[in-house]
């Protein structure tokens, strides 16, 4: 199967509220997806169903030709998939390294592993990993101050490192720009763009058409917990019923 | 100084030489006699463990004071079963409370946060009962469990160590556990357990710890099970406490169910708050701290206190004596518990915040403390590059 993640009629209500209906999504090994649309209309839902926050009422989501629903958060990252969240989730007591460190343990070390006498200062591969990846980022000048003193903008980035370090199969990002400055934006725009990020296979939920269309292979329209249109940024810019669900609303696109 | 401490040998050596050493000069404050000195040690041991729970996950519990008093009860079944070597008695001691860690922890960590506390609470609360009444043919209840001359001690038999009259007293391969060489024993012990402490702290395990205190969510969606670490953690600090409880029983081998009770358990959170939760050597020196006010504010009492305000007039004398009398004596919990607002406000980080704000200021009145240039991404050449 060329398709990586398979999403198969998802369904989830609150209350009387249908967040998602029967939803339709393949992802393609590779490429970049974006999935767009109005606020309220299932966006981060979906991608809680993926990655074990959520559990879909109905529908499927199977990853590399695993099915995901049910399982723990932490096995879904050690299948290859990961998630970038909208408001910064790292670790605000310990410095950027030690933030960087932690999922590339993750990633050596597996789920749980009991090694109380090894000394962290002696792991050496890790620690230049680590600040590669922080280099990558342009965050490695400051390694050693706490993660919660940095400003907004660089949290959104170390998290993005965070990510890559694990080298998932599949990256989720949330809203990577969102509250950034346009140069801060742009910035991001680039990391994502380069060498080490754009063989990855990408889905990114974004407000932002400027980050969209930058980014994209494909693009879906979510609204109203349905996916209206997928197709390429230019299908999608010419597709009536997104630009009445949409694009037509206000002047998003700048 | 901070590159020089980067290594556990030069840590190691330094704490080694401040323990041993305790005795001398801890005399000129008169809390350098053996019984205060085995305290100093064990509640350390404690504390240190405890801190091995509460300083690096977060999770705060409220019944530790159950494996002290297993440790304590196990060892004192130690002596009479097996042998008056205080050997076996410290490693089943510590082998059975980590075995009550491990049940305890399992069905309290299946919550976080406050339910974890109160769980922790219950079960602590449970076991002091059923110490005090239900398992009497093993805990010996109220009166609390001792030894007796007819105890069979098997192994010491197998030895053919003669019976004497009167009570056999614990030994280490006939060194007597009392007086200063029970201490030197209480210390070479404490120095392991902070060795082992250091080791944590320095290690993956113990940075993926913080991590969970930090962000247990995150955590979570890293990649990492959480909960086998908790549980880690929770033994590990369990197995202390056992420790420091069969230590107790080794300088008095006897154990009572007050032991497990909660104002014990609430004493290490005090200890380690005071001292500086999550710090390595902070819940040491509030558990040191704790004992020497409770020695010797205790010990004070009315006429003490005009002899030490003997050089003022006797009115300032007296009014001085009346404001301070309550928080001595029996009162001195008082005292405990101003000392312990005025940290807890002015020193969230405990003593240890003291201690480091102390060195910075120095630093800065010494002049060494050079600027650091603000650095952010933001005027990085790289960033702006691209």
């Amino acid at each position: 199967m060329s398709y990586i993640l398979d999403i198969d009629g998802v369904n989830k209500t609150f209350g009387g509220l249908q967040a998602l209906n029967d939803v339709n999504l393949k992802i393609e090994k590779g490429e970049t997806h974006a999935i767009i649309g109005p606020n309220g209309a299932g966006k981060s839902t979906l991608l809680n169903c993926c990655i074990g926050r959520l559990i879909p009422d109905t529908g499927s989501v199977t990853f590399n030709g695993k099915n995901m629903i049910g399982m723990n958060a932490h096995d879904i990252n050690h299948a290859g998939m990961v998630r970038v969240f909208q408001t910064p989730e790292i670790f605000p007591d310990l410095n950027l390294l030690q933030n960087v460190m932690i999922p590339a343990l993750a990633k050596r070390e597996g789920t749980f592993s009991f090694n109380p006498f090894k000394t962290l200062a002696k792991e050496k591969e890790i620690h230049e990993e680590a600040m590669a990846t922080l280099a990558d980022f342009s965050l490695d000048t400051f390694h050693d101050k706490l993660a919660s003193s940095i400003s907004r903008g660089d949290k959104r980035r170390l998290e993005l490192a965070m990510g890559l370090i694990q080298h998932p199969a599949l990256l989720l990002l949330d809203e990577p720009t969102a509250g950034m400055a346009r140069h801060d934006t742009n910035r991001t725009i680039d990391l994502l763009k380069s060498e080490k990020m754009s063989s990855m296979t990408k889905v990114i939920i974004e407000h932002d058409m400027h980050v969209v269309f930058s980014l994209a292979d494909r693009i879906s329209v979510l609204a109203r917990g349905h996916i209206i249109a997928t197709g390429t940024p230019d299908e999608i810019k010419n597709d009536p019923k997104v630009k009445e669900a949409y694009l037509g609303e206000g002047d998003d696109d700048e | 100084m901070t590159n020089f401490l980067k290594s556990n040998g030069v840590v190691m050596l330094i704490f080694a030489t401040v323990v041993l050493t305790a005795p001398i000069w801890l005399a000129p404050i008169g809390a350098s006699y053996p019984d205060l000195l085995q305290k100093f040690a064990i509640f350390g041991i404690f504390a240190i463990g405890f801190n091995i729970l509460f300083g690096l996950t977060g999770y705060l519990s409220f019944g530790h004071a159950t494996f002290l008093g297993v440790g304590s009860y196990t060892a004192v079944w130690a002596f009479k079963l097996l042998s008056m070597n205080v050997i076996p008695a410290i490693l089943l001691g510590t082998a059975m409370s980590g075995v009550f860690a491990l049940a305890i922890g399992y069905l309290s960590l299946q919550r976080s946060g406050i339910y974890f506390s109160i769980l922790t609470l219950a079960f602590a609360q449970m076991s002091y009962s059923l110490a005090y009444s239900v398992l009497t043919p093993i805990t010996n209840g109220e009166t609390g469990l001792q030894l007796s001359q007819q105890d069979p001690r098997i192994i010491d038999g197998l030895f053919g160590v003669p019976v004497e009259a009167g009570l056999p007293s614990t030994h280490l391969f006939n060194i007597s556990m009392s007086g200063l060489s029970g201490f030197y024993f209480c210390a070479v012990i404490l120095i392991i357990a902070f060795y082992v402490s250091l080791k944590i702290f320095r290690s993956p395990f113990g940075l993926k710890l913080r991590a969970i205190k930090s962000n247990q969510t995150r955590m979570k969606y890293t990649g990492f099970n959480t909960r086998p670490y908790l549980l880690s953690s929770f033994v590990i600090s369990g197995m202390y406490a056992g420790l420091a409880g069969s230590l107790m029983a080794v300088t008095d081998p006897l154990a009572g169910a007050e032991r497990m009770q909660w104002t014990a358990s609430g004493e290490v959170v005090l200890m380690t708050i005071l001292g500086g939760a999550g710090t390595l050597v902070g819940p040491l020196l509030g558990a040191t701290l704790i004992k020497y006010f409770e020695n010797i504010f205790s010990a004070l009492n009315l006429s003490e206190l005009h002899k030490i305000f003997d050089g003022l007039p006797d009115t300032l004398e007296n009014i001085v004596v009346a404001i301070i009398n309550p928080f001595v004596g029996e009162g001195w919990h008082l005292m405990l518990g101003a000392l312990f607002m005025i940290i807890v406000i002015f020193l969230p980080g405990g003593i240890m915040e003291g201690v480091s704000r102390a060195f910075k200021w120095i630093k800065r009145i010494l002049g060494f403390d050079k600027k650091q240039p603000v650095v952010t991404s933001n005027v990085t050449p790289k960033g702006e590059e691209k």
